[in-house]
């Protein structure tokens, strides 16, 4: 099962370290992974592969968003079908 | 593989411009509820609701999770209860309404549709003591809905039903006048009724359906809003288009959800209803999307044809998106329900005479509609019937869903809180239709051929 994880905000030090620190903890593989800045609001989307996945969905739903209150961005985990299916025939 | 700007596309959606999945219906079949004794059948009916539906509502929210797409109700619809609850010994039906909000309950369902009679050719004795208890049971339950059919196509116009209907409606009123007439925000008389309609209050399963099935209704109107405010003086075909891209991508939405919910309830998928459903918050409008199309208020000349396109955009929009589509199918005018709509009755810009030509070309009808308490039965009666009328001459699902609350006069506005929102009290033509009314008896079915 793939998943897309996507951190919006302010830029600052770190958020791919905590984030990436989370997912090496819970045996998740990063599949692709890109960032761009766009007046001033940081984005990053990671794609990532859960099938080695040592927890619940929801565990890791719930660290994620723990750590994005921490560094004051809004990270959201979604399960990839919602963007294939509204974007792809 | 996967592009950015449609990943961001998808979250802004959801997080700034409101889509949601609106609710994810569970049709249940009651056939086999029905007994002699009415205290064995309220028995079978809670307990097959509780059986079937016994996962709904955590299966909702683990789909709300997994996919970050926020389903905002999770809803059981049942048969019509006439049909279960007449071979029973009894003669007060409020029971098996009890039955249904206490199942509603003990599953954690908000509202549970179904408490209905299907009279458009006439009246069993079952559909008699069933219309009769109407008034009791939505006064004293929290969570059901009711719903008459009273007119189809093929049959013509009950005109009998239509006119006790009025009545009803005025005791639904009266015996919730401390709640602002509450009881009638649940109850909805239809011309045409669909059999698989998934949105509330006019949900049931129909006698076609199977034993049990997921019917799911998407949502979006802010996000056709905010896509049109980016066409400022484009000609209406570009429009068209923009809202039929629009419609596609919130209903494959719907498509997902309903998919992932049928699997993991191991319940058949049933349809998708393509409904712009508003809600009183800000940026969830369907009027404002006729605003956005160039209209000062909603409800000024032109709102008609607005409407039309709309409506007809969503639904092509729609149908390639999803495998099965149903229901109502089409975009919701309800007054309480929208901030445009409410403040477009509030100045004065909409009147009932207006949404009764909207509901020409849109789903479903003159919908949370507040009016002066003092009222006649026989003006609620000659409303419903001007609405039946347009469905059954235009072959189209058509409803009234009037509310005249106790107490109040035009201009004054009734609070609901939640999704029914706040209504304005709207002008009636003062006029009276009690002759017209009194007479009863049936409007033949139209001629289907010779249309002008």
């Amino acid at each position: 099962m793939k998943a897309v994880i996507t951190v919006l905000g302010c830029d600052r030090i770190g958020i791919i370290a905590s984030i990436t620190g989370i997912l090496a903890k819970t045996n998740v593989n990063i599949l692709d992974i890109s960032q761009t800045i766009m007046q001033n609001i940081f984005s990053m989307i990671m794609l990532v592969d859960l099938s080695g996945m040592n927890c619940e969905f929801s565990k890791l739903s719930e660290l994620l968003t723990k750590v994005g209150e921490e560094l004051g961005v809004e990270v959201r985990l979604q399960r990839e079908e919602i963007f294939t299916r509204m974007h792809r025939i | 593989m996967f592009n950015g700007n449609e990943i961001l596309e998808t979250i802004y959606m959801i997080s700034q411009e409101n889509l949601d999945i609106r609710t994810i219906t569970m049709g249940i079949s009651l056939r086999d509820c029905a007994s002699d004794s009415a205290r064995t059948s309220c028995r079978k009916i809670y307990d097959k609701i509780s059986r079937y539906a016994q996962n709904l509502v955590k299966t909702g929210e683990d789909i709300e999770r997994d996919f970050g797409i926020p389903i905002i109700n999770k809803r059981i619809s049942v048969t019509p209860v006439a049909l279960v609850a007449e071979s029973s010994d009894a003669d007060n039906y409020a029971v098996f309404a009890k039955a249904m909000d206490d199942a509603a309950k003990n599953v954690g369902v908000n509202f549970i549709g179904g408490f209905s009679a299907l009279v458009h050719k006439g009246y069993t004795k079952g559909d008699a003591l069933l219309i009769k208890a109407i008034p009791e049971a939505l006064s004293t339950t929290e969570r059901v809905c009711s719903s008459v059919n009273l007119a189809t196509t093929k049959t013509g116009i009950n005109m009998d039903a239509v006119k006790e209907m009025g009545l009803v409606i005025k005791e639904c009123a009266e015996r919730t006048r401390d709640r602002g007439a509450v009881a009638c925000s649940k109850l909805v008389v239809f011309a045409n009724a669909a059999e698989d309609n998934p949105f509330m209050a006019g949900a049931f399963h129909g006698v076609g359906e199977p034993e049990c099935v997921i019917n799911v209704g998407v949502s979006g109107p802010g996000v056709v809003a905010s896509a049109l405010k980016n066409l400022k003086g484009a000609d209406l075909g570009t429009v068209a288009e923009t809202i039929k891209k629009t419609a596609f991508k919130i209903t494959r939405m719907g498509q997902l959800v309903a998919q992932e919910a049928s699997s993991r309830l191991k319940v058949p998928f049933g349809i998708v209803d393509l409904s712009l459903a508003p809600t009183p918050a800000i940026g969830d409008s369907v009027a404002h999307i006729l605003e956005a199309m160039g209209l000062e208020r909603c409800g000024a000349h032109g709102t008609t044809a607005a409407l039309a396109l709309l409506n007809d955009a969503v639904k092509k929009g729609g149908v390639m998106a999803s495998s099965y589509v149903g229901g109502l199918s089409g975009a919701f005018i309800p007054v309480s329900e929208d901030a445009g709509m409410i403040d477009a009755a509030i100045c004065g810009a909409l009147s009932i005479e207006k949404l009764e030509a909207m509901t020409c070309v849109c789903s479903v009808g003159l919908d949370m509609i507040a009016v002066p308490g003092d009222t006649p039965a026989s003006t609620l009666s000659a409303i419903i019937a001007d609405e039946a009328a347009i469905g059954v001459v235009n072959n189209k699902t058509t409803a009234v869903r009037i509310i005249p609350v106790p107490g109040m006069k035009e201009g004054d506005v009734v609070e609901y809180g939640g999704l029914f929102g706040r209504a304005p009290i709207m002008r009636v033509n003062p006029f009276s239709a009690e002759e017209f009314i009194q007479r009863g008896g049936r409007i033949p079915a139209p001629l289907q051929s010779l249309r002008n």
